[in-house]
């Protein structure tokens, strides 16, 4: 079996993995490590980047070992990443010149709002597809610059190199300071507010007002390619893809084509859905994103709805109130009721995101009556991330013009067959779960098993997609409108809650 | 009626005293309750035996036993145990090429809490939450054989449901012995399963994971599970039981 494996680096939020795939792309054994989180501040959040790039060298050998494989059995080696999150390191010595900033800190609010100021929301809107957020890479770099004296001179020269996650790994995996390859790719790219989402290059104009310097930044490269050959962690293989995690999922469902979506559920959930070769602008509050680029191929893109709360509800359900003792009996309770009683929860706990974009808005209860039990708040915790998945999913269709036929779902809820069924009941659409639930590490290990010739066309690996469950809507229409009419009605009882003056 | 048992009140009596209390020995006990130290030692042993109380080795004083408390909880979630068995029984389904399944008994009936597709993208139908005659399925022959409550009624569904009570009680026994179930068109002709059974804390019975597909698929030419595939199931078993353990 010499040279038919493909190994998958998912370098997320809380952990770094290796996951070797075989040809058949079945899951054939994991390593993972967790890295510290560092919270300096209220709102700051940080990974130490020599922590991460340790912990993949520790991870990809013990996954071989594991294996019973030997580097001479790899075919490739593909990253998916956390995305938006930022290092920047010293190119003569490789040493990081900070902590890395994670994508959910929000030191940047001000930087961003003084962009709104200044007019930049249409222009991120119109030219790299996102609403004007602190959630994304760009104005860290800027603050990283910004906070250490000298930090913008090198940059300037090019003796200080900006990047996210995927680009930190690539550099040091094909040599670091001994000529390791800066490159980052158009998914990754495009959550900087730097890229142009057309020309795929970085823009002058976004360049200048963030204030980052081309010259400290990688060159932005298709996400299948082959971008060297390691000679570290994995001497001789090739690094043959990156993608950002989310559209590592899409592309690990197999939503290649226009009209495909995929959606995660976990602490939060990510909704995607491919759209094809032209990016679609969202008059609806979504990101329009590149979901993958083949080497010598046009991008294809994709729409993305982020929901900020859903698993991150049960938790709340069980950690704060106290009403279950371990995240899945929320089914349990849920079920020992028919329905929600007329109660809706809307968890707008730090405003709504997508499609409303409201930070005024604050977590409610309606519909509460005596006849309300705990079994009838959990229904309502469970179809609060049900509803929240129609308004996104209403919103991309709207944006797109497309039409939703399935639903291909991934991430831990959805052993949550409750959830799942009403995902199907309020959508309409039968919800399909995938055999391989680790959607993010396949989704990098297809991109590099194409990008190096172990399968030939994706289409094939449409072959490798199996359904493990299935959940078809039987509600009816007369329920799901008027639910959805109940829901969008409780929505706007959240609105407006934070005043002027008032702490929160 | 008969009266009630002098025996099982002293050890109400004790079981009280002891959830009380932190730790007590056995004089204080005899004290409190009235009784002979050496009449109030035997009842002490006993639930000691049947692991209701624990007796400190270093100190020899008795405390509630871990066998109660888990006499007074629930049993497992069944919600919680599919979110702990999902992925591993998904990966069964993936290398044995057929049909998972993850049955309990729960008020008296097998219902069915899991169910992976065969990998082979037919249509198929979700089961969850349906229930399945025990008596002939391997998912209620594991269950019956490790004492589970579930009402048979030997009704035949096929030509071969085992409908006899002795011969149904001696598979269950093999069933025990063994450590897995066989079920060959007794429920739908031309299906067979092979079932194992999914240990809690304490290794008590709390499950049964099961795979159905076509006879010669999952049987050798002499009925039994192919050897690989007992294997797989073990494995898998074994991990929804560690996963348990570690819950």
């Amino acid at each position: 079996m010499a040279g038919r494996h493909v190994l998958a680096i998912d370098q997320g939020t809380n952990s770094t993995r290796c996951i070797v795939f075989d040809q058949a792309a079945r899951f054939v054994s994991v390593a993972q490590v967790e890295h510290r989180q560092f919270h300096p501040r209220p709102g700051w959040v940080e990974h130490d980047p020599m922590e991460i790039w340790a912990n993949v060298a520790r991870v990809v050998p013990q996954a071989l070992h594991r294996a019973g494989l030997s580097l001479d059995d790899v075919v490739a080696l593909g990253i998916a990443n956390q995305r938006e999150t930022v290092v920047a390191w010293d190119r003569r010595t490789g040493r990081p010149l900070d902590r890395a900033i994670v994508w959910q800190d929000v030191r940047t609010a001000d930087r961003v709002d003084q962009l709104a100021a200044d007019g930049f929301a249409d222009v991120a809107r119109r030219r790299c597809g996102l609403p004007l957020a602190s959630y994304f890479a760009g104005p860290r770099m800027a603050w990283l610059l910004d906070a250490h004296p000298g930090a913008r001179r090198a940059a300037d020269r090019g003796e200080l190199l900006l990047g996210t996650m995927e680009s930190w790994l690539i550099w040091n995996l094909t040599g670091g300071p001994a000529g390791g390859r800066h490159v980052t790719d158009v998914t990754n790219a495009s959550r900087t507010m730097l890229m142009d989402l057309r020309t795929l290059a970085w823009d002058d104009e976004l360049l200048d007002a963030v204030g980052v310097p081309r010259a400290a930044l990688p060159e932005i490269r298709p996400t299948m390619e082959v971008y060297g050959t390691a000679t570290a962690v994995a001497p001789g293989v090739p690094i043959a893809a990156a993608l950002g995690d989310q559209q590592a999922a899409l592309f690990g469902q197999t939503c290649f084509a226009p009209g495909e979506a995929k959606c995660t559920f976990g602490t939060g959930a990510f909704l995607l859905l491919t759209t094809g070769t032209e990016p679609a602008t969202s008059t609806h509050g979504l990101i329009t994103t590149p979901a993958y680029q083949v080497d010598g191929e046009p991008p294809v893109y994709a729409l993305e709805g982020s929901i900020a709360v859903a698993g991150s509800l049960v938790q709340w359900f069980r950690d704060s109130l106290g009403l279950i003792r371990s995240a899945p009996e929320i089914e349990t309770l849920a079920r020992t009721v028919e329905d929600n009683g007329g109660c809706y929860i809307v968890p707008a706990f730090a405003g709504l995101f997508a499609p409303h974009w409201r930070s005024d808005a604050r977590g409610v209860v309606v519909g509460l009556t005596g006849y309300i039990t705990k079994g009838h708040l959990a229904r309502a915790v469970l179809e609060a991330t049900a509803w929240q998945t129609r308004e996104v999913v209403d919103a991309m269709l709207a944006d797109s013009g497309l039409e939703l036929s399935e639903l291909k779902v991934d991430g831990g809820m959805t052993a949550d067959h409750l959830l799942m069924q009403t995902v199907a009941d309020v959508l309409g659409v039968p919800v399909a779960r995938p055999m391989v639930a680790e959607t993010v590490s396949l989704g990098a290990a297809y991109a590099a098993g194409l990008s190096s010739g172990l399968w030939p066309h994706r289409e094939v690996l449409r072959r490798h997609w199996h359904r493990a469950g299935e959940w078809l809507p039987t509600a009816s229409e007369q329920w799901r409108e008027e639910g959805y009419a109940d829901w969008r009605h409780a929505v706007q009882r959240s609105l407006g809650w934070v005043r002027e003056g008032r702490s929160r | 009626m008969p009266g009630p048992v002098q025996s099982i009140e002293r050890a109400a009596a004790v079981l009280e005293l002891l959830s009380a209390a932190s730790e007590l020995g056995v004089t204080e006990l005899a004290e409190s309750l009235g009784l002979a130290k050496s009449t109030t030692h035997g009842i002490l042993r006993t639930l000691c035996d049947v692991g209701l109380v624990d007796q400190d080795r270093r100190t020899g004083r008795y405390r509630v036993g871990r066998g109660l408390t888990e006499l007074g909880a629930a049993s497992v979630d069944v919600h919680q145990l599919r979110s702990l068995a999902a992925n591993w029984l998904d990966a069964l389904a993936v290398h044995t090429g057929e049909a998972v399944r993850l049955a309990v008994a729960l008020d008296g009936r097998l219902v069915v809490v899991h169910h992976v597709f065969r990998p082979d993208d037919s249509r198929q139908v979700l089961e969850v939450d349906s229930t399945r005659p025990p008596h002939a399925c391997a998912l209620g022959k594991v269950l019956l054989a490790n004492g589970a409550q579930l009402a048979t009624d030997l009704s035949p569904f096929t030509r071969r449901t085992v409908v006899d009570p002795a011969a149904l009680r001696a598979e269950l026994a093999t069933v025990r012995h063994r450590g897995y179930a066989v079920e060959v068109e007794e429920r739908v002709p031309g299906e067979a399963g092979v079932a194992r059974p999914v240990r809690g804390r304490g290794g008590r019975v709390i499950a049964a994971a099961g795979v159905t597909g076509a006879p010669e698929r999952l049987l050798d030419r002499s009925g039994l599970p192919h050897a690989k595939l007992l294997r797989q199931l073990e494995d898998a078993v074994q991990a929804v039981t560690r996963e348990l353990a570690a819950a």
